[in-house]
């Protein structure tokens, strides 16, 4: 889901790269209210998990390949906004060192990975738990999150891929940069990420999430009541 | 630090050893791509030709270890598995290196 240089439109990654620059410096300012030096190891954990699960490719035999991002999981341990975050400097560490996804892309590829899907992720993971406080319907909450948060990220991306033939074609009419039309983006990321890497993103949440109520249940930020942020 | 967060540390080595499984296992299921991140060649054979502005611009940014890989296009298999396990222990590290500036520049009262 890294969309790389030349593939968005500057109609496309201008407006996108500023909608991430105001989430960061708001997720900055919560961070300073609410964080403490003890919370800073579990922000660098989140941040290379999230880089490195992004590592594994899980393929769709003899097609394309996808990956997890773990925002979902990090939003439900450490909140929303701490993940917007940990997943943004995974990403921009990911296009400039690695040059996975472009650098005039890297607002919106975190728009997509470090800001709507941390925020999904939550609030399927809230909606979903109601006032649960343990077995299956706790589970559910956590596949979910991770399922969803991923799914909606894809079609935020199809979408972005999709409308590139409509704001930017040059003489003929030919693209001047993603060529699929929304009709053929849209499906093809939605799809493949419903029905593959989502469910991978769903299975990794619920059970990293099992793990911390297990052993640390007082660090998880979405069953914390009172400092409950949207 | 904390026993619990050891282990954790400790969980995040492991899963940076085994992150070559993330380029083996596509190869075998002949995978390849993921959708909509081609290179210009790829995606001349998928279309027929390469978008001017995705020409143009494809090229922008030149990564010091582009996709993970530091033996070139040619590489054998040892080397980029080598090298996309060296890939996310660097990368790691660089993360966690910037998450601990970060917070000490937004985290000043030391509480």
């Amino acid at each position: 889901m890294h969309i790389p240089d030349g593939y968005l439109s500057p109609q496309t990654y201008v407006p996108l790269y500023g909608i991430s620059i105001v989430f960061w410096s708001a997720a900055l300012k919560k961070m300073k209210k609410e964080l403490s030096a003890r919370n800073i190891p579990y922000l660098a954990m989140a941040s290379a998990f999230s880089f490195l699960i992004m590592m594994f490719n899980v393929p769709i035999p003899g097609g394309t390949t996808g990956h997890a991002v773990g925002a979902g999981i990090i939003a439900i341990l450490l909140g929303p906004w701490t993940a917007v975050i940990a997943v943004s400097v995974s990403l921009m560490v990911q296009a400039v060192v690695f040059g996975d996804g472009g650098i005039t892309a890297l607002g919106a590829n975190c728009f997509n990975m470090a800001v709507v899907m941390p925020f999904v992720s939550y609030w399927v993971f809230k909606l979903v738990r109601g006032n649960a406080v343990g077995g299956a319907r706790l589970s559910a909450a956590a596949f979910l999150s991770g399922y969803v948060g991923l799914s909606v990220s894809a079609v935020f991306t199809g979408i972005e891929f999709g409308i590139q033939p409509l704001v930017a074609h040059g003489p003929g009419g030919r693209p001047l940069y993603a060529p699929y039309p929304l009709s053929v983006a849209l499906p093809a990321m939605a799809l493949e990420h419903m029905l593959l890497f989502g469910v991978v993103e769903g299975v990794i949440t619920v059970l990293l999430f099992k793990y911390f109520m297990k052993n640390d249940a007082d660090m998880v930020y979405a069953l914390t009541a009172n400092k409950d942020m949207k | 630090m904390t026993k619990f967060q050891k282990k954790l540390w400790a969980g995040l080595l492991i899963i940076a050893f085994l992150t070559p499984l993330g380029i083996i296992i596509p190869e075998k299921f002949k995978a390849g791509s993921a959708w909509g991140e081609w290179g210009a060649d790829t995606l001349a054979k998928l279309i027929g030709y390469v978008p001017e502005g995705l020409r143009r611009w494809a090229g922008l940014w030149k990564a010091p270890i582009p996709d993970y890989n530091m033996g070139g296009e040619g590489a054998s298999g040892t080397v980029q598995i080598v090298s996309y396990t060296a890939s996310g222990l660097i990368g790691a590290a660089a993360v966690g290196v910037l998450i601990y500036v970060i917070g000490r520049i937004i985290i000043k009262n030391g509480k």
